[in-house]
């Protein structure tokens, strides 16, 4: 099974038409459990990009003003506040307080804030919609097996926006073209690790050959179980899933959905030769119903 | 009406982007090239029976269709000096790509027959771009369908099965409704079968869509969507109505086609906007996906 629009696929650079030899697929795994929210990954990719201001809005979503993905956000650090019945019993850390005298009994003793906190970015998946889909040849695999946008050919149809059944690219305002994280496409064929990666201080961005970070993704998420954090679960690690499994995966803590990244999702042209085949259907009917109206029809 | 479901999301936005085509350009274009489908073949099917009026006003609207749709693609893109580039390459998982090449050879050969119509030059050369116009001219009807269908807007994707019936039956409606105005009513009969027959394939297919993908299909009975797809549908069935019984009256043969037309635009219209709906809220895209998840 070659799986060219759907299911897993062993060696997608090769499946590309790069001849034996190329470079492994390179990827992010993405550790939430250790993201301390600094937003340093947001600043290093505009940095490195030149990527333009994405707005100074205050969004009221905790300390998230970045919003989402898109033409001018390729990391976006998500803070997820979460109200929880308590679990355990508060640890008393013997610090000193104030209050109203007699006890620091709050009115939420019975319950936890927890944060959540995530670096999104790019799936680079295997089976990428935006690239299916580009008619210009503008969208295209590397050596690398990742999926860039080349802006000298980009002409901005915008398929590729609908088509990414992540949210991530989009077209800039004022430019026209689709932009997207490139996994720093440029420092790549330096021998550089992006530059989100390379500035993340707690590792929870880590860059390397897919496989070798499929193999560390899954013994930190047994890790984690195993010390109890059972909400712990790899996102897109899978190339058994919908879209074959991204280039850049995730340990989340919480349902995909929390997070703003979709529960389960499936690469469009999977469904590809049955849309071609209804359509097909649907214009031969319309071809017999014009050569019967006129064939069958009186003057 | 399917139940409203708890969902989680992020602060309640949305997962997906919702598409920045533009309107009216790419509505426009899609109607203005289901039409010009319709009306090629139309225009060679009456040729080839004794229908020169009819046959005469199919050229036209499929040459005027395809160059009116061309300039409506063009304008929606991001860089529209960069359109070139859409022919650079031939990629079949692309359907904006095969429709880009459908849409680059039926413009050019009802150009090229239109051309030779109005010059009298190369009548030979003229037939056979008549000819290979028609025979592209179902495809033209529903590439669009493909086009909205291959994306991961719930509302458009979940219908990649009746989307292309919706709009080869809202192409045949609008390509009868030009012959219909255009052309005395003793040569429009096909016309008014194709309205009808055409009418009759939309409504089917609307009506499945409604009812057939739960949760995606609801975008298409509410908000603007669900206005824009009510008054489509009014429009096309009076349409169609008033060919079926305009008999020899000219008048309410135009009455018919202006109708017709309206309503064709209009569905195209509620299509768009019911994909952009079901793009916009989370709840299209997590709650099925989270259904399936959950059932395997």
């Amino acid at each position: 099974m070659s799986n060219h629009l759907s299911g897993p696929v062993e060696d997608v650079t090769g499946q590309s038409g790069y001849p034996a030899g190329h470079p492994p697929r390179m990827g992010f795994f993405t550790d939430t459990s250790v993201c301390i929210g600094c937003k340093a990954c947001e600043v290093a990719c505009k940095e490195w990009n030149l990527v333009p201001e994405s707005g100074m809005d205050l969004l009221g979503s905790s300390y998230d003003n970045t919003g989402a993905l898109g033409a001018d956000t390729w990391r976006h650090v998500a803070f997820v506040e979460q109200v929880r019945p308590r679990e355990s019993a508060p640890v008393d850390l013997g610090m000193p307080a104030v209050g109203r005298p007699g006890g620091q009994e709050a009115a939420d003793a019975d319950r936890d804030v927890t944060w959540l906190m995530a670096s999104d970015v790019c799936k680079h998946c295997t089976h990428a919609a935006c690239l299916d889909v580009c008619p210009t040849g503008s969208l295209f695999r590397t050596e690398f097996g990742t999926v860039v946008v080349q802006e000298d050919i980009c002409n901005g149809c915008g398929y590729c926006v609908p088509a990414c059944p992540y949210g991530v690219i989009d077209i800039r305002a004022g430019d026209g073209r689709a932009w997207k994280c490139t996994l720093c496409y440029d420092r790549l064929r330096g021998g550089l690790e992006p530059a989100c990666a390379k500035a993340c201080p707690t590792d929870s961005i880590q860059f390397g050959p897919w496989d070798e970070l499929r193999g560390r993704a899954q013994q930190r998420v047994d890790h984690l179980r195993a010390s109890g954090v059972p909400r712990a679960r790899l996102y897109g690690a899978d190339p058994d899933d919908g879209v074959g499994g991204d280039g850049a995966f995730f340990l989340l803590l919480d349902e995909p959905e929390v997070y703003g990244l979709p529960p389960d999702p499936v690469v469009t042209t999977r469904d590809l030769p049955a849309m071609w085949r209804a359509a097909g259907v649907a214009a031969a009917t319309a071809a017999a119903v014009m050569v019967a109206a006129f064939l069958g029809g009186r003057r | 009406m399917v139940p409203e479901a708890k969902f989680g999301s992020y602060y309640g936005r949305p997962v997906l982007k919702p598409p920045t085509w533009k309107t009216p350009d790419v509505p426009v274009y899609m109607f203005l090239g289901g039409m010009a489908g319709a009306a090629a073949s139309m225009g060679v099917l009456a040729e080839l029976t004794g229908r020169p009026a009819l046959a005469r006003v199919g050229r036209f609207a499929a040459a005027g269709g395809a160059a009116g749709g061309t300039v409506f693609l063009i304008h929606d893109l991001g860089r529209p000096a960069r359109f070139l580039n859409m022919l650079r390459t031939f990629k079949p998982t692309s359907p904006l790509s095969v429709g880009s090449w459908i849409l680059a050879g039926f413009g050019t050969l009802t150009g090229a027959a239109a051309a030779t119509e109005v010059t009298g030059w190369l009548t030979g050369a003229g037939r056979l771009a008549r000819y290979g116009a028609a025979v592209l001219g179902p495809a033209m009807m529903t590439y669009t369908a493909v086009l909205f269908a291959d994306t991961a807007v719930p509302a458009w994707h979940e219908a990649h099965r009746q989307l292309p019936f919706t709009f080869a039956g809202s192409a045949l409606g609008s390509g009868a409704g030009v012959g219909l105005i255009a052309t005395p009513p003793s040569q429009a009969g096909p016309a008014r079968v194709m309205a009808v027959a055409g009418t009759a394939m939309e409504l089917v297919a609307e009506r499945r869509m409604e009812t057939r993908l739960g949760l995606a299909g609801e975008p298409y009975q509410r908000g603007r969507a669900g206005r824009l797809m009510r008054a489509g549908r009014a429009l096309t069935a009076a349409g169609a109505l008033a060919a079926a019984v305009s008999g020899r009256s000219r008048a309410v043969s135009v009455a018919a086609g202006l109708g017709l037309l309206a309503g064709s635009l209009v569905t195209r219209w509620g299509v768009f906007e019911a994909g952009r709906q079901s793009a916009t809220d989370p709840r299209y895209t997590v709650v099925p996906q989270r259904e399936r998840h959950a059932a395997r």
